[in-house]
């Protein structure tokens, strides 16, 4: 049994039969991240220490016969975007350099209760803006497949940990796509949790009507059992929806798409669709008909414009959140020498401390919420919300499922569109219109685009609290392509082996 | 609309970040860019559309008013710049005179 290579479903049932220990578990990890990490650089800090120390008490505790949560013993990397008691948490930005949270995200706090061992902290794009990991302070992952390429973001370290066999699972947040992108270019699974089925408390705020915590894993239903375990309604965010979790490890053990309709979104291809990206998508179509499911097509008309209404309501949502960036209670503080003011030291803090991506966000969404713009720039673009969550309702009135690509094209490499933004952003294309409507959405692999060998991702969008119907179709794509290509995908990464 | 350099030293001074005159160059012309491409969404017809802020369409949430433990003065400051006196110290807010 090689510890870092079967799946959490896997390590949990070989920990609950008392095959391995959580110690055990947890070195082999912390093994393989030594090994690894100066390659991938998935983790911007590996908590040692605290891990060996809460896999010892799980092994205690399995030894006296307490109960022990679903996922006891069993690593999981957190994005470094939660609050964390005990560990930094920096967002991937020098502003938060060194800091040392007083609380603990509710997410982290539910991982605690479910017993998994948080490893360590991954890297991002600085403060979750970005498709890459270029814009992490702290420099880029690599992705496993391709070490040249980039791992997909900004929970690209997340999804870089898990393809690399660093962690089974790990927790990422999604504002416009940083989940479901680095899933797919890592060849791994991503979802982005309905808007409110998991907590934002402790999550360091980018766009807060958008963000999104959840999870990543090697296979459908070990996504589905982190998905469980983090969600349900926090009284601690207003924005939490009080109803039950959909039953999300049940689906995926189901994983039977006969007689369900899906819909393929027809405005997700074409110009700017990498060619082996939209085979391998129509391959995923054929099968899912091939199991059973009623295939049509279905056009959603305002989803062209979801990526310019994203460019001004996430910008406008960030330049007011990281206001609180002020260099006066916590993080970094510039240029306070006795002379200058609490502006001035402000301003110099925010230019030292902050990243050229973050900048020009601040300043793009400052710029749309002016007066004598705000109608024309964000006023239009929640309008314009409005009308892709109408076209995702006349959707869901067909049909139980969407379905896409999820995203235009493979990993780019590390370095091509850095200095490009809107190249960047166009990396997000099919996974914006969930997030501005707050549905839920997954991307599961379905195969290498011919052409340059690198995972693509099939991208399956739900209704609001649907969640379950996602695992329900990612899971019976999974397993007939699995029988198709006679073992995982990501057994074929070959980025470490060089 | 176009943006120009000038405008966007005014928006940086604004979000108190002091930019550079590199930086000023470099980012004025991107978010020019930018800002033309996301103006895209003034094709769309949205007479009548009311707006959306947030998709859950909750509204005045509240929880339970009960007492629950909070930092202490010692942790609440622990990651402050500077501390004086049980307080974040902070650099002046008025001018001198």
């Amino acid at each position: 049994m090689e510890l870092t290579r079967i799946t959490a479903a896997e390590l949990s049932a070989a920990l609950a039969a008392g095959q391995v220990s959580a110690t055990e578990v947890t070195q082999a990890h912390l093994d393989r991240i030594a090994a690894v990490d100066d390659r991938v650089h998935a983790f911007l800090h590996v908590a040692a220490d605290s891990a060996l120390a809460r896999a010892g008490q799980v092994d205690e505790k399995r030894r006296t016969g307490e109960p022990l949560g679903p996922l006891a013993g069993v690593p999981v990397a957190v994005k470094d975007v939660f609050t964390t008691i005990g560990l930094p948490t920096t967002c991937g930005s020098r502003i938060l350099e060194g800091w040392h949270p007083p609380y603990d995200a509710t997410i982290a706090q539910r991982l605690k209760q479910a017993g998994a061992i948080i490893i360590g902290k991954t890297n991002m794009d600085e403060f979750a803006m970005g498709s890459s990991t270029e814009n992490s302070a702290f420099g880029p992952s690599h992705n496993p497949w391709d070490l040249d390429k980039i791992p997909g973001g900004s929970s690209g370290g997340s999804a870089a940990a898990v393809a690399a066999y660093e962690a089974p699972l790990a927790i990422g947040t999604d504002t416009g796509g940083s989940i479901r992108q680095p899933a797919a270019v890592c060849g791994i699974v991503g979802t982005k949790p309905t808007y409110g089925g998991s907590s934002r408390y402790g999550v360091v705020a980018f766009a807060s009507s958008l963000d999104t915590p959840g999870p990543l894993g090697r296979t459908v239903l070990d996504a589905a059992l982190l998905h469980e375990a983090i969600s349900g309604h926090d009284p601690m965010d207003s924005t939490s929806i009080d109803a039950p979790v959909p039953p999300v490890v049940a689906a995926a053990r189901e994983a039977d798409v006969s007689g369900m309709r899906i819909g393929v979104v027809t405005d997700l291809s074409g110009d700017g669709y990498q060619p082996g990206v939209l085979s391998r998508f129509a391959e995923a179509v054929e099968l899912l008909e091939s199991l059973g499911a009623k295939v049509t097509e279905v056009s959603c008309p305002h989803f062209k414009y979801a990526l310019p209404a994203y460019y001004l309501i996430a910008p406008s949502e960030c330049s007011s959140n990281l206001a609180r960036f002020d260099a006066m209670r916590y993080g970094l503080r510039v240029g306070d020498d006795g002379t200058r003011d609490a502006e001035e030291v402000m301003a110099l803090t925010r230019a030292a401390g902050f990243g050229a991506e973050v900048k020009r966000r601040i300043i793009l969404g400052t710029s749309a919420l002016s007066s004598g713009y705000y109608d024309a720039y964000y006023g239009k673009a929640q309008q314009v919300r409005t009308l892709i969550i109408r076209d995702f309702d006349a959707a869901f009135g067909q049909v139980d499922v969407l379905v896409s690509p999820a995203t235009p094209t493979t990993a780019f490499p590390i370095g091509e569109r850095v200095d490009d933004p809107m190249a960047m952003y166009l990396a997000d294309l099919c996974t914006i219109p969930s997030d501005l409507a707050g549905n839920a959405a997954i991307s599961v692999p379905c195969g290498l685009a011919p052409e340059d060998g690198l995972p693509v991702g099939l991208q399956v969008m739900a209704p609001a609290l649907a969640d379950d119907r996602l695992y329900r179709v990612a899971a019976a794509a999974e397993a007939a392509f699995t029988d198709r290509w006679g073992q995982p995908l990501l057994t074929q990464a070959k980025g470490l082996d060089q | 609309m176009p943006i120009t350099r000038d405008e966007v030293a005014h928006l940086a001074r604004l979000a108190r970040i002091a930019l550079s005159d590199e930086e000023l160059d470099h980012l004025a012309p991107q978010l020019d860019q930018i800002i033309t491409a996301v103006a895209q969404v003034q094709e769309v017809a949205a007479e009548g559309i009311p707006p959306t802020s947030h998709a859950t369409g909750l509204t005045n949430v509240f929880r339970d008013d009960e007492p629950i433990p909070c930092l202490s003065p010692a942790a609440a400051l622990d990651q402050a710049p500077a501390v004086e006196q049980q307080r974040f110290k902070v650099p002046r807010i008025l001018p001198e005179d």
